[in-house]
């Protein structure tokens, strides 16, 4: 499949390394030539410099017989210039637009036609929805969801006084009340996809998938107290935290946000009427004190910089707020922080470009290939989703007469608008969904590929 | 540093080397050349044994591969590349010294067609039909190849673009598709379809198979060397035509006919280079015709002469179908012009590259204009974009690295006594890999009177000049070794 990928900024650098390692043809096209030429020592990709909004640029990078244009540069208006134009040449063309500016959200459905759009992507409100999912289930890390948003796969950490320390995996669906499964342990920065008999230790990081109805039960069983939101306080009064206060108010939630920027305060005071608008650098820890960041049920870092959203979250786990969770826009390397108590964290380039990828993946559906992949335990295991065709082999066998690979687990089969958590005697048949992980060097992109013979 | 990985690579080249082995074997078989075949089956051997070891040496490499790790691979490559394939000749004792053999080997690799043989019809076939696939092989180079052999498990990697741009030359290298691996099999594939196209035509003119096939790798990667003491001239008009256009196609570049391919005329016949390119050759071929034209009986034989050795130096091939050390002063220089100006960026000649040339006039002609209008901007463009002055710069470098290396190797190689004008030949003959030069190591001579000290200095000019200087000058600086 042909794609171009129009804007090399955050999110197209990163969608350019995930399409890359699926071995699509890929035209990158920008404007600033030292970009290209760094992208493509990097990456096995066709670099185009150039206006992507202009025609030309648009056929030299091979419009005519293109399959999808992801315009991801940082303007709008250029965003949908790209699609227009690259649509009028090409209707076959699936396009993918990213409109961040909340002015444009409203009239999102009427531009999906005006401007012929497949999709349009909003990192930021992506962002927002994210965190709010993660504020309303304290106690995840990191949570992914699965087969229509009935799985999830969820990150806890195994911590001293936690229940679930030197549980044999084998109990854990006794301990946890209700039905969930483990695939994958991270102990010690290395992942592993343990078996029955594991033995999880204080430290551990697991991985645990269960149905999103049950995930209440879990909580509650696990001794997570899960106290109810009344309070957040936000830092950094960006987009994100626009769309996140918005929908917080609207579930009334106390908000309070923190912007060093007046004009932008006055925006957000306008905007926002109901949430506490604070003009002030939320460096200053006398100014959060003042503002009550002790009485906080949650603090969400989220200003332009890294740095500075760290030390707000160091700060507010020194303090003891019940849920912190940080924005970090540049993380290249997420090992290095893992033992820093930073709470939950979140990249919005690469929520937002999983999702490309996964319309990426369901739009060139061969058979039997992937439906959505995510990865978890820091890059270093893949949960992906299959939906099973005639080709998908041992159909209606029970699971412990087959065969699989080496740390590949089967971890839930949607069934008719179920989910089953797996055991062994469970089976999968035609037109369900399966949720694998896999610790593979090789990523599995076939169903059958799980198998060993 | 990831020297594992330059391990691995090197071990690839040379199992490839070991393949490509194989016909020369089987042709030596055929003719019933024992000692050739003991040569072929011992080098074979040797090649898998040191192939063997540096895997096993370099296994659990890591993938990550930068510029430096691209220049110190190819520069390696090819010197190890060079002391496997004269194993042949050694052998065999057909050319029993070992810095003859490599000058031959090298020579051969790099596409220059110097050759230390007083005459070449005494060897072997196998051996013969060897010599000349070494031509083939390095036209289009062998890190080429095996990108295009590449796994499809390293696609979505960009770093063997280092490897396309250390090899291949140019001034800049563009993908022609969003994969490498594609891009060097569409490069092979019109190369294959080009060369089986010259034989055929050699064939239709009813040369010997063994000749067609051997003067076809000869042209093809524009190196030169002949099956026959008198390289061209001994065959019919028709063939010495078919090779002169033949040696015309194989000196333009590559990507035009990619273009040619997917149907975009109007930038073919739009490209700046290529009009240059077919300007200098026409223009010379009407000069030379018109100062040699006593010298010839019809003005048909004054043509095709011209336009032969026009097209053999300016594609940097060097086959010959008559003695130009004989032609006029004028003649000669201006031969000696085309040696310099050399064939196409992105074809398989060797020299300045007509691309090079035109970027150099261009920005000279900047710089006249800049002197006298200080406060004009001015970008340089060709084909319609601006040409990025990351090239200009490293074009104008280029420039220098060769003036320099082109003094010194003259300097050392005077020491053995020969005219000026011989060495000085020489020196652009194997630098700019076309083969015979003027007076002593003219179309009819051979490099056999130098010494083992100048030879070596000419070994390192032939490699220099195929690899474009930056490789093998990279072999020889502390930053491409120390690991910092």
């Amino acid at each position: 499949m042909k794609i171009i990928v129009a804007g090399c900024g955050k999110v197209g650098m990163t969608l350019t390394r995930q399409l890359c390692a699926e071995g699509y043809d890929i035209t990158v096209i920008d404007s600033d030539s030292n970009l290209l030429s760094s992208l493509v020592s990097r990456y096995d990709v066709m670099p185009v410099q150039g206006n992507c909004a202009s025609l030309e640029v648009l056929q030299e990078a091979g419009v005519e017989s293109a399959d999808l244009l992801i315009a991801v540069t940082n303007l709008d208006e250029i965003n949908l210039l790209c699609c227009l134009t690259a649509h009028q040449v090409n209707d076959r063309l699936h396009t993918i637009a990213r409109i961040r500016n909340p002015e444009y959200s409203g009239q999102i459905y009427t531009l999906r036609d005006a401007f012929a759009l497949s999709m349009t992507i909003n990192p930021e409100l992506q962002a927002a929805a994210e965190i709010e999912r993660l504020l309303k289930y304290p106690g995840f890390l990191q949570r992914d969801s699965f087969v229509k948003d009935r799985a999830v796969i969820v990150e806890l950490r195994v911590d001293e006084k936690s229940i679930l320390k030197s549980t044999p995996l084998k109990n854990m669906s006794r301990v946890a009340g209700c039905k969930v499964l483990v695939c994958a342990v991270l102990r010690n920065g290395v992942a592993a996809i343990p078996d029955g008999e594991f033995v999880l230790k204080e430290g551990d990081r697991i991985f645990v998938t269960a149905p999103t109805d049950n995930l209440t039960n879990l909580l509650n069983s696990l001794g997570i107290i899960t106290h109810r939101l009344r309070r957040v306080m936000i830092c950094g009064g960006g987009r994100i935290s626009y769309y996140l206060a918005r929908s917080l108010l609207s579930s009334g939630i106390a908000t309070t946000i923190v912007e060093k920027d007046y004009d932008r305060c006055l925006q957000m005071a306008q905007a926002l009427p109901k949430a506490n608008i604070v003009h002030g650098d939320a460096s200053s820890q006398d100014l959060l004190e003042s503002e009550g960041v002790r009485k906080q049920d949650a603090l969400v870092a989220l200003t332009g910089q890294d740095e500075l959203n760290m030390v707000v979250s160091l700060y507010g786990s020194k303090l003891g707020i019940p849920q912190i969770i940080t924005k970090l826009a540049h993380m290249e390397n997420p090992q290095i922080l893992s033992d820093l108590p930073l709470g939950s964290i979140v990249n919005p380039k690469i929520l937002s470009s999983n999702t490309i990828v996964s319309y990426v993946l369901a739009l060139s559906n061969k058979t039997g290939t992937a439906v959505s992949v995510h990865t978890i335990a820091d890059g270093q295991v893949e949960a992906t989703e299959f939906r099973l065709d005639e080709h998908a082999k041992h159909c209606g066998k029970p699971l412990k007469d087959l065969r699989l690979k080496k740390n590949v687990l089967i971890v839930g089969i949607g069934h008719g608008g179920q989910l089953v958590i797996p055991g062994g005697d469970s089976m999968f048949q035609l037109d369900d969904s399966v949720v694998v992980v896999s610790a593979q060097k090789k990523r599995i992109t076939q169903f059958n590929d799980i198998f060993e013979d | 540093m990831n020297y594992k990985m330059i391990g691995r690579y090197i071990s690839w080249i040379l199992l490839v080397e070991a393949v490509f082995m194989v016909p020369a074997l089987i042709i030596s078989l055929a003719c019933g050349e024992m000692h050739g075949v003991f040569a072929f089956l011992e080098t074979i051997g040797m090649i898998l044994v040191v192939a063997g070891i540096l895997f096993l040496l370099c296994r659990g490499a890591r993938q990550i591969f930068y510029a430096r790790e691209g220049f110190l691979c190819v520069g390696l490559g090819w010197i190890v590349l060079s002391i496997m394939g004269c194993l042949p000749f050694v052998l065999s004792g057909e050319i029993p010294h070992f810095v003859d053999a490599l000058f031959e080997t090298v020579s051969g690799f790099t596409t220059t067609g110097a050759s230390i043989l007083t005459a070449v019809e005494p060897l072997s076939k196998g051996i013969l039909y060897w010599r000349s696939f070494t031509h083939w092989l390095g036209g289009m180079g062998v890190l080429v190849f095996l990108l295009a052999l590449a796994s499809t498990e390293t696609r979505g990697d960009g770093f063997a673009l280092h490897i396309l741009r250390a090899e291949s030359p140019g001034p800049s290298v563009d993908k022609m598709t969003p994969h490498i691996r594609d891009s060097a099999m569409i490069l092979y594939f019109l190369y294959i379809f080009l060369t089986v196209l010259d034989i055929a035509f050699l064939l239709i003119g009813k040369m010997p198979v063994f000749d067609a096939v051997c003067t076809a790798f000869g042209t093809a990667g524009t190196g030169g060397f002949g099956v026959r003491n008198d390289s061209i001239a001994g065959y019919s008009p028709y063939i010495q035509n078919v090779c002169t256009v033949f040696m015309l196609l194989f000196g333009v570049n590559f990507n035009c006919y990619y273009l040619l391919l997917l149907r975009r005329f109007r930038s073919v016949v739009k490209n700046e280079e290529l009009r240059l390119y077919f300007g200098v050759v026409l223009v010379s071929i009407l000069l030379i015709a018109w100062d040699v034209r006593g010298l010839y009986a019809t003005l048909e034989e004054t043509f095709r002469h011209s336009a032969f050795q026009v097209a053999s130096i300016m594609t940097t091939t060097g086959f010959a179908t008559t003695d130009f050390d004989l032609w006029p002063s004028f003649s000669k220089s201006i031969l000696l012009c085309l040696m310099v100006i050399g064939a196409c960026a992105g074809s398989t000649g060797g020299g300045l590259k007509c691309g090079r040339v035109l970027l150099l006039m261009k920005s000279l002609v900047r710089s006249i204009r800049k002197a006298l209008r200080p406060n004009k901007v001015q970008v340089i463009r060709s084909d319609g974009r601006t040409i990025d002055e990351q090239v200009l710069t490293n074009t104008n470098a280029y420039l220098a690295a060769y003036v320099i290396i082109i003094v010194l190797s003259m300097i050392i190689i005077s020491k053995d006594g020969l005219s000026v004008a011989t060495n000085f030949s020489a020196v652009l003959a194997c630098f700019n890999n076309i083969g015979p030069g003027l007076e002593v190591v003219g179309p009819t001579c051979n490099y056999s009177m130098y010494s083992v000290i100048s030879k070596l200095v000419l070994i390192f000019d032939m490699l220099a000049g195929r690899l474009e200087i930056f490789p093998m000058l990279a072999l020889f600086t502390r930053a491409g070794w120390k690991n910092t």
